[in-house]
């Protein structure tokens, strides 16, 4: 019988196994980044930048160089990396604590700059790495360790939106939303992450993929009930979609 | 000359305070001497009035802040008050006595009054005055050579805004003429 | 004739980095080094380099940790309170081995303090510029042209040991003007950085920068190391300056602005017979101990001259081996000590002796 390889490891993913929980989609994320770098084949003009929070290892997991940059800074260290090397793809991968919340500046002003980088930014609604707090994109009424009573919006805030966030802002390329819950939306999500590469090796600017994604264990649930929980709870507060997509880019060509 | 000559230019700010000691920092320079030029700065200090120290020396300076000047440009009262007591002995003084309705009754020091401000209105040379009281620092203790002084004038004086060269010329010689 | 010319040393700060082959600065506008940053963003579009105004000290600093960890010169400057917030990033560039250039030209603290020159971040630069088990190199000119010389020589160093390393300025420093002239231009050798983040070009493993080390042998073994470079640098960098200290029995130790007027102050004690001298630390990490080596047995008292409260009096215990007395005077908040009120603590002293 002749054997048939239907899939294998992206070659820019290194052969070190993920230290992520069962059923944690930030594995399905890496390979998806790793599989758009093998697709472009610019592993070797890659740089990425790693976040603090549950990813904050993955510079072990990317084949590319990678630097690891202080929490929420990440947009920053990518801005240093590609206005020293313009010629490299810099990308950031990021969770919500990160992002949008420690981050909030760097993420905002690095996308009103239109900075020619790409950020994967994974929201899974709450601070994994430090055992389930209440993150800025954590749900009303949702139960966190921080939150043990619900998150009260009245106390606690409302959760941010990033990509309605930052569609208001002109330096952005690309900002769309997608979810690693079914096949279907792996597979946009691909294409999305493709993009937002793809606008970065054609100088067109900022471009942002905000993954759903799930979290199990800080979740207290099973991956099936996880994956559930993210389609009746976060895509209806977080609607999956395209927020700005500019053709030309967002960047005024001189 | 001493080795070292010690200038304090004090005023308000927007009176050309720093560009006069600017001029007079390239003049001493100019003479192959070592300086410094320091702007508003140090104990001497005070809020509203701008003031500037150029040392010129022939040895390596070492404090920038000229606390007792060899000569003392004053540009307005609140200076004049405040500094007319630290110029050292046998140092000199030249204040703006349109501006300044005291006199100094000290008698170990040698004071030049000119009504700068009111020449340079009388000669079309509105905001000149510090260059005019420049030019009678120059003439009264002879602090650097004139070839010097022209040459910094003319570096000092902005690509941008050659047509104020010439003013600032005529400013210098009505000083030195004083 | 080459034409001379009077510079600023906050602008001297600048066109020395940019001769030192600084082609990226990152900055956040903070008084007084402002004509630091305005020099760069008029030159560095000239040579092709980058001025990025950025939202915060925070990501400036960061901005320079990824630029520098992409292999060329990086650089950012600041004044006392936007270098506590780079202290993030600097600790994070000492705990992944990035070299990159930090210029402090100090104001008065703590908190906003004021505007006016200040030597109060000593004990930041030289114990503390972020949290963890590290130091930087710190430089502290006492001149325009010493700014130039060692902004150049700051650059080499840290590229050299793999470390950030610090310009300790202050604002009468950065404010004043002086004769300055650059090194001959000549062909530029910038160092090669195989550690760089740059992409492997599929020709290498890959570069990873980072300061995470969740095992804690793993981590004390890397510090022990850094130490062992640490180790080196104190051996072979010390720099400092003398003045006056071949007879002097009361020794000034002052660095930077301080310096200045302690020159002035020697020089006005020599007048009225007094034995007095200068030792001007140019490196204040590491602490220049060998220049007191003879000093603690000829000398007879110390003085620390400085624009704070004596913050570097211990560091000066230390190398003396408090086999002599050592006294403090200077000015703190903004204040530059006059070279009288020195004189009048070196004939106090003197009087003990």
């Amino acid at each position: 019988m002749e054997e048939k390889k239907i899939f294998s490891r992206p070659h820019a993913l290194t052969d070190i196994p993920f230290h992520y929980c069962a059923g944690c989609t930030h594995g399905i994320i890496h390979r998806l980044v790793a599989e758009v770098i093998d697709e472009l084949g610019c592993e070797g003009h890659t740089v990425g930048v790693s976040p603090v929070g549950c990813a904050v290892m993955n510079y072990d997991y990317f084949g590319c160089d990678m630097i690891e940059a202080p929490h929420g800074r990440a947009p920053a260290v990518a801005t240093g990396i590609k206005r020293a090397r313009p010629e490299n793809v810099v990308f950031t991968y990021q969770g919500d604590g990160d992002l949008a919340a420690i981050g909030t500046a760097e993420t905002v002003h690095a996308a009103t700059r239109g900075e020619n980088i790409t950020i994967i930014f994974v929201n899974n609604t709450i601070y994994g790495m430090t055992g389930g707090q209440m993150a800025p994109t954590s749900l009303p009424g949702q139960i966190t360790q921080t939150t043990p009573y619900g998150r009260d919006v009245n106390s606690a805030g409302y959760p941010v939106r990033i990509c309605e966030l930052l569609s208001s802002l002109d330096g952005v390329a690309l900002a769309q939303r997608t979810a690693v819950d079914t096949v279907k939306n792996v597979n946009e999500t691909k294409k999305a992450i493709r993009k937002a590469f793809q606008n970065q090796i054609d100088g067109k600017g900022f471009s942002i993929v905000e993954v759903l994604s799930t979290c199990p264990t800080n979740w207290g649930m099973n991956p099936i009930q996880a994956l559930d929980w993210l389609r009746e709870n976060m895509i209806p507060y977080y609607p999956l979609g395209v927020y700005k997509d500019e053709e030309k880019g967002a960047r005024l060509k001189k | 000359m001493s080795r070292n000559f010690d200038i304090l230019f004090a005023g308000f700010g927007g009176q050309g305070v720093l560009f006069s000691g600017k001029i007079a920092a390239y003049a001493g320079l100019y003479d192959d001497k070592n300086i410094t030029w320091l702007p508003s700065y140090g104990p001497e200090m005070r809020g509203g009035t701008a003031n500037c120290s150029v040392c010129i020396s022939d040895e390596p300076i070492g404090s920038p802040c000229v606390v007792s000047p060899t000569a003392f440009v004053a540009l307005n009262l609140p200076s004049f008050q405040k500094f007319k007591d630290s110029v050292k002995t046998g140092g000199t003084m030249i204040a703006d006595s349109s501006l300044i309705p005291e006199k100094c009754d000290r008698t170990d020091i040698n004071i030049f009054y000119v009504p700068a401000a009111k020449l340079a209105a009388e000669n079309g040379l509105d905001g000149l005055s510090n260059i005019i009281l420049l030019g009678k620092l120059f003439k009264e203790t002879g602090f650097c050579t004139r070839e010097s002084l022209d040459k910094a004038l003319i570096h000092c004086v902005p690509k941008s805004k050659q047509h104020l060269l010439e003013p600032n010329k005529r400013a210098l010689q009505l000083g030195m003429d004083c | 004739m080459e034409d001379k010319f009077l510079m600023k040393g906050n602008e001297a700060l600048a066109e020395a980095a940019i001769q030192a082959g600084c082609r990226h600065f990152f900055g956040y506008p903070i008084t007084p080094q402002t004509e630091l940053a305005a020099y760069m963003a008029k030159k560095m579009p000239k040579v092709g380099g980058t001025y990025l105004q950025a939202e915060s000290e925070l990501a400036a600093a960061n901005m320079v940790l990824g630029a520098a960890g992409a292999g060329v010169r990086a650089m950012t400057s600041s004044s006392s309170p936007g270098i506590s917030l780079k202290s993030e990033a600097i600790s994070y560039m000492a705990g992944s081995d990035i070299p990159a250039l930090i210029v402090n030209v100090q104001r008065g603290g703590p908190g906003l303090g004021g505007i006016q020159p200040s030597q109060s971040d000593y004990w930041q630069a030289t114990r503390a510029t972020g949290h963890g088990d590290f130091q930087i190199l710190v430089f502290a000119p006492a001149s325009v042209q010493e700014m130039v010389d060692l902004v150049g020589l700051a650059f080499d160093k840290g590229d050299e040991y793999r470390m950030p390393a610090m310009i300790l300025a202050d604002g009468m420093l950065g404010q004043m003007m002086e004769p300055v002239k650059f090194p001959e231009k000549s062909e530029q050798h910038l160092p090669d950085k195989p550690w760089a983040c740059c992409g492997h070009q599929n020709k290498r493993k890959h570069n990873v920068l980072n300061s995470l080390f969740l095992s804690p042998s793993e981590l004390e073994n890397l510090i022990i190391e850094r130490y062992k470079r640490y180790d080196i640098i104190k051996e072979k960098e010390q720099r400092w300056d003398e003045y006056m200290l071949d007879d002097a029995d009361i020794v000034l130790v002052a660095y930077g602005a301080s310096a200045r007027v302690s020159h002035t102050a020697v020089d006005m004690a020599r007048e009225q017979g007094i034995k007095a001298g200068l030792l001007r630390p140019i490196t204040l990490w590491p602490y220049p101990n060998k220049a007191f080596e003879k000093l603690k047995d000829t000398a007879k008292a110390f003085i620390s001259v400085e624009m704070s409260m004596g913050q570097m009096v211990d560091d000066v215990r230390l190398a003396v081996e408090c086999r002599k007395p050592v006294y403090f005077t200077g000015r703190t908040g903004g204040k530059i000590p006059n070279p009288n009120e020195v004189l009048k603590k070196i004939t106090e002293v003197e009087g003990t002796l």
